[in-house]
């Protein structure tokens, strides 16, 4: 009996004990980082098989940050409702998942959200030949709507404040909205503008849809760990805010190396030259160097991703830097 | 040692020593499995608690057929709507796929050819095709139906789309209670008229037409009471509005895939206990029947059904149970049961899994628990009664 408890004091111990995140994705080797389960511009595999968008680039450089190799990510796909239980199980490091920063799902659900990456709002797309120009005329209308979402909240708020009605079409997945709605099963699909810009660049015939001007909610979507693991945290906030401040600072990927004899001291800071930051983190000093050289600086991964040359052709906007209007802004690095 | 190899030869002493046994261990494990994820929850922060029953859901479900729901309120009320939902579809599908499996159950063994080998590719292709598969390809084709704006019309009053079926509504007027209350006398006096014709047929051998006067009870009677009271019924037709039609009555294409894919799954599998049950009562009992005069209707309504039941009742619980757990698929086109709305949305919403997943689950062992209960009561009224 002795022994047999014995054995189960060990298990017990195995299952509770938590080495740091950091020492788990070292040892393993690799990230497991949690994506969408396909949204152009986000995180969507591209014609060669391989996840590409702004959410799978901060998962790479995540990657980047701890190895120094942008290959060494899992991407595990989850829907809305999937990927709170798949990060509060371990099952990945962190999410990278359209996933908006609420006070619920900071405090209530154990998750710690480690910056925005990208500011949206909830938009209405209909089609066009429906002639409606204004959110508030679709009274009576059938609306497309991810469940396990805020914008569901937001959804069922906007209509009760403008007194008009509404028919709720549940769906699990993007791709599942597309389908009702191309099928005018829906009259109207509503999630992040950024969602509908990148469903109606899928569409066979984008110009036969269109984005409603009103953004009733705000949307603050960034990367998120489970709370009370700050190391970890720390790993990922600040692989974002190194392509930020990168991107302040005017490095790319392309000028990286000649930026490595500049004369500022964040450069030299962030870049790894000047001061023992990699260290602090628990990586090498050259983590953020290795990012911006194998993903790039935000506006790299943004224009590449989401701007407006690419099929979403979604405007910097609020996404800018905090200089040129937007409301980007990380904490110095020093 | 010698007395230890004692104790343990002894059969009584033994039983009693592994039972304790294996109830430790038992209590052993579901100690560690609590402890463990109550730690858990407690180091991730997670809250716990049954508090957030009360909380406003703030999101709206629209199928509800039977209790209006709003986002205002609760996740308790998301909880019963979800429940309602489950149970309209599983016991509208039992009823479907039982009905449609005794027809194709006796079908099979028919002597013709063609019809019995169809209903056995369509038992083989049913029963053999995953249900989830079923599911989505009913949904897949009914969101092909035309627009809700080219709606096909059908007799003038019905409107078929990909967002369901539309029918008028009936809206019953005063003066209609006289012709329920009349319909519901003609119930009880048809079923006193059975009775009676029953015993009299025992006694005297004499054979009263209860079928007939029945029909002219319950419907001929009510339906001229309804022209004296002039007509007290009227009809809400749908009418296209804006971007759908309004009023009238809709069956949504979300449960009409559920609909069909449990009942045609389910009815696969009754149509083979139903024909295992035919085939079980022994020839002699048909050829006896046949030897002294019955009517072919006869034998089977009276001599081999009443046998084939002994057989068909316990499976046929089982495949009641199975279509009321396998309801819960609806989440994958979006139908609003218990699953997708309280143990997917609320629980997505609030964050309490654990919370959620108990009451489901024990919502479908009541379910469950409930529906073998009536079933074990049936199956005794129909067991041979020994004498």
């Amino acid at each position: 009996m002795k022994k047999l408890l014995s054995i189960f004091a060990v298990v017990a111990f195995a299952f509770s004990a938590h080495a740091g995140t950091l020492d788990d994705v070292k040892n393993r080797g690799f990230l497991k980082c949690g994506v969408t389960t396909g949204l152009a511009g986000f995180a969507a595999p591209d014609d060669s098989g391989e996840w590409a968008g702004l959410d799978a680039d901060m998962c790479r450089a995540v990657a980047v940050a701890v190895f120094g190799d942008r290959s060494k990510v899992e991407f595990i796909t989850t829907t809305g409702k999937s990927r709170f239980p798949t990060l509060a199980s371990g099952e990945v490091d962190m999410l990278a998942r359209n996933t908006t920063w609420t006070i619920s799902r900071d405090v209530n659900l154990g998750f710690e959200f480690v910056g925005v990456n990208f500011y949206d709002g909830q938009g209405f797309m209909v089609p066009s030949a429906l002639g409606v120009s204004s959110a508030t005329e679709l009274d009576g209308a059938t609306v497309c709507i991810q469940t396990g979402t805020t914008t569901e909240l937001n959804l069922a708020d906007f209509f009760r404040l403008n007194g008009i009605s509404y028919e709720a079409l549940p769906i699990e997945t993007n791709d599942e909205g597309k389908e009702n709605l191309f099928a005018g099963r829906c009259d109207v699909y509503t999630t992040d503008a950024s969602g509908l810009s990148s469903t109606r660049a899928a569409a066979s015939n984008p110009d036969k849809w269109v984005v409603l001007p009103e953004i009733i909610s705000k949307e603050p979507l960034g990367p998120l760990v489970r709370h009370g693991d700050h190391q970890w945290g720390d790993v990922v906030r600040w692989s974002l805010n190194a392509m930020i401040i990168a991107e302040e600072l005017g490095i790319t990927s392309e000028n990286v190396d000649a930026q490595m004899s500049s004369n500022v001291p964040e450069v030299l800071r962030l870049l790894g030259v000047e001061g023992n930051y990699g260290e602090m983190l628990e990586l090498s000093n050259d983590w953020a160097y290795q990012i911006i050289k194998q993903i790039g600086n935000y506006s790299e991964s943004y224009e590449a991703n989401v701007g407006p040359d690419t099929p979403l052709e979604i405007a910097r906007g609020l996404n800018a830097l905090w200089t040129q209007g937007g409301i980007l802004y990380a904490p110095p690095f020093r | 040692m010698r007395s230890n190899l004692g104790f343990f030869s002894d059969e009584k002493f033994r039983s009693i020593f592994f039972q304790t046994l294996v109830v430790g261990l038992f209590a052993l494990g579901l100690f560690f499995v609590i402890s463990t994820t109550s730690y858990n929850l407690e180091k991730r922060n997670i809250a716990t608690g049954w508090s957030f029953l009360q909380n406003p859901a703030g999101f709206d479900i629209s199928f509800s057929p039977f209790l209006e729901f709003k986002s205002t309120d609760t996740h308790l009320k998301v909880y019963f709507v979800g429940v309602l939902n489950t149970l309209l579809v599983s016991v509208t599908g039992c009823i479907a796929a039982t009905i449609l499996g005794f027809i194709l159950g006796i079908v099979r063994l028919s002597s013709n050819w063609l019809l019995s080998r169809l209903v056995y590719i369509y038992v083989e292709f049913s029963r053999n095709v995953p249900l989830l598969l079923q599911i989505i390809l009913w949904y897949s084709i009914l969101i092909q139906l035309p627009r809700v704006k080219q709606s096909l019309q059908v007799l003038d009053v019905f409107y078929i789309s990909n967002r369901g079926l539309y029918s008028p509504r009936p809206i019953f007027e005063s003066g209609f209670s006289y012709v329920s209350i009349a319909i519901l006398l003609a119930l009880i006096s048809s079923f006193l008229i059975n009775r009676w014709a029953k015993k009299r047929q025992d006694k005297t051998g004499q054979q009263f037409p209860v079928f007939s006067s029945s029909i002219g009870l319950i419907f001929i009677v009510p339906l001229i009471l309804f022209f004296i009271l002039g007509s007290p019924l009227s009809f809400e037709h749908p009418e296209l509005k804006g971007f759908n039609f309004k009023g009238g009555l809709v069956i949504r294409p979300e449960f009409i895939a559920m609909f069909l894919a449990l009942s045609i799954y389910t009815a696969a599998f009754i149509s083979e206990i139903v024909r295992a049950g035919i085939m079980s009562v022994s020839k002699g009992q048909r050829e006896a029947s046949a030897a002294i005069g019955l009517k072919q209707t006869w034998i089977m309504r009276l001599i081999i059904i009443p046998q084939a039941l002994r057989v068909i009742v316990p499976p046929l619980t089982s495949q009641y149970l199975n279509l009321t757990k396998n309801s819960s698929l609806g989440i994958a086109v979006g139908y609003a049961d218990l699953v997708h709305g309280f143990g997917g949305i609320s629980l997505n919403q609030t964050g309490q899994a654990i919370e959620c997943m108990a009451i489901v689950m024990a919502t479908y062992l009541s379910i469950s628990l409930t529906i073998s209960f009536f079933m074990n009561i049936y199956n005794r009224s129909i067991q041979f009664k020994e004498k």
